[in-house]
């Protein structure tokens, strides 16, 4: 137990690999090149009808900065995270980030209404990923944005993509108008699956559905909570409804929603299976056996308790092998690598939560 | 190791409601103009050392009982511009967690450039003139 409570030095020593960095664009007409005449014009005179009124507002007023981090506003205009220049300077040079997971919200598709729109969004979004980031920068890497609710334009979009090494994952939104474990989702799943993509889900700002079971909550507070709860519901779903028994070689990131709940999730469940599996016959092995086997879970926003020596006894139960650390840039809750962790670690377990296990899920090299 | 007088700038450079940034002996240290008082405070976020010279300078906003709302305190705290931790200008305490957390926090002075330039404590990287009054640190 010598090793040091807050290492400075970690990235100097150790590249890391940073599994959530947001991209955005300056607006809309950064994707003009990828988009068709008719959606370009479409963009100019009717814009986005993503899954709420007053679209252009965010569904809960943030308390930062509009949800940023509100030092991260590039000089000469433009949103955070839209700066590719600003975010080398001020992230991944001096946080250390050997290769950073690009997850584009917000134009991607993932929340528009209107079928196809979506469609077009996701498919430009992905073309700007490759065009005006990855090749730009070598250290980062893109995420196939989808529009979910398309599974048959999903499941093309994600073939075509993996075709390009730049993809490492797909990304989803837990927000569904169904949980994500349903069979109108199976074709974006056999389709990773089948490309050796990762399945990536991150909170999304709207959704079809109220972020909790009990309704619309009042506060951004209890918004932010929902993350973790809204995944939770999620994960129980695409165990249950049997996604990893029909999809083995299926593999799943949980980004921006804490992990600490999983082992108490787990046990809650294989309680249940004991019981009740007659319910759900397709299911072979305890539901705490498919996640162990297809489930990582990134570390922002890492859980605080007041003894941060509790966290690793929680890990002790996931399994080192499954975390993969995160930021988040440029958002509000950011987490910085050299002063979040402020627990104990060996160098092995070290190495896997801040780039091995990352390496390995993705096949980044 | 003993402690060197900095001088960081002319009074009428920082005015009231305003902050600076000051690199002094290596250390970043955030510089504010509080109703015409002056604080220096560790330009680092005890939490995960956020630049608190980026932070928006805020009150406190209270509550008895739900629904019946007041500000106090105005302009008397700097969040952290990450995380939006509050610390108290004044002192570096941290309005959530006071007894735990508290940004560094650093002796100021106002003192005339007269004495300065006379004094045993002459300013080695800013320019001092005699008529004017000049905010100074120790570190």
């Amino acid at each position: 137990m010598n090793a040091p409570l807050v290492d400075t030095s970690v990235s100097q020593r150790l590249g890391i690999v940073d599994c959530d960095i947001h991209p955005t664009q300056r607006s809309v007409a950064d994707l003009f090149p990828y988009l068709s005449e008719h959606w370009r014009e479409h963009s100019k005179s009717i814009g986005p009808h993503i899954r709420q009124g007053l679209a252009a507002m965010q569904a809960y007023p943030r308390m930062m900065a509009a949800g940023q981090r509100a030092d991260a506003y590039p000089a000469h205009g433009g949103p955070p995270g839209s700066d590719l220049d600003l975010m080398r300077r001020q992230h991944l040079d001096p946080a250390g980030v050997e290769t950073g997971m690009l997850v584009a919200l917000s134009k991607g598709g993932m929340e528009e209404r209107n079928p196809d729109y979506a469609t077009a969004l996701a498919h430009a979004v992905n073309d700007w990923q490759l065009h005006d980031w990855v090749r730009k920068e070598p250290r980062l890497r893109a995420g196939v944005v989808v529009p979910q609710e398309d599974p048959a334009f999903a499941a093309r979009e994600i073939r075509e993509r993996s075709l390009e090494p730049a993809f490492r994952q797909v990304i989803l939104s837990p927000r569904s108008i169904e949980p994500l474990g349903r069979r109108r989702y199976w074709p974006i799943y056999e389709a990773a699956a089948e490309c050796g993509l990762t399945l990536g889900l991150h909170p999304a700002a709207n959704g079809a559905n109220p972020s909790t079971g009990g309704g619309w909550p009042t506060y951004y507070m209890q918004e932010h909570y929902a993350f973790g709860t809204n995944m939770q519901s999620n994960l129980v779903s695409m165990v249950f409804e049997g996604v990893f028994e029909r999809f083995p070689r299926l593999k799943v990131a949980l980004i921006e929603s804490g992990f600490t709940w999983i082992p108490a999730m787990c046990w809650r469940m294989d309680r249940h299976w004991a019981r009740m599996r007659h319910e759900v016959p397709h299911l072979k092995r305890p539901p705490s056996e498919y996640i162990r086997e297809h489930v990582w879970f990134a570390t922002q926003p890492i859980e605080e308790p007041e003894n941060a020596a509790h966290l690793p006894e929680i890990i002790d139960w996931i399994g080192w092998d499954r975390l993969l650390f995160s930021t988040d840039y440029p958002h509000w809750d950011y987490d910085d690598p050299k002063y979040c962790i402020r627990f104990r670690m060996t160098e092995q377990q070290r190495s896997q939560l801040f780039r091995d296990n990352a390496r390995a899920l993705y096949g980044l090299t | 190791m003993s402690k060197k007088r900095h001088v960081v700038a002319a009074v009428d450079e920082v005015p009231p409601g305003s902050r600076k940034h000051l690199n002094l002996a290596g250390r970043e240290i955030a510089l504010f103009n509080l109703g015409g008082e002056f604080f220096a405070l560790g330009d680092k976020c005890p939490h995960e050392s956020g630049s608190l010279c980026a932070g928006k300078i805020v009150g406190l906003a209270e509550a008895d009982t739900p629904g019946h709302y007041r500000l106090s305190r105005d302009g008397e705290f700097v969040k952290c511009p990450w995380h939006g931790w509050e610390f108290d200008i004044r002192t570096g305490q941290s309005w959530c967690d006071p007894t735990r957390t508290r940004a560094r926090a650093y002796e100021t002075a106002v003192a005339a450039g007269e004495t300065l330039v006379k004094g045993p404590y002459v300013a080695d990287t800013y320019p001092v003139r005699v008529e004017e009054n000049y905010i100074v640190i120790d570190v």
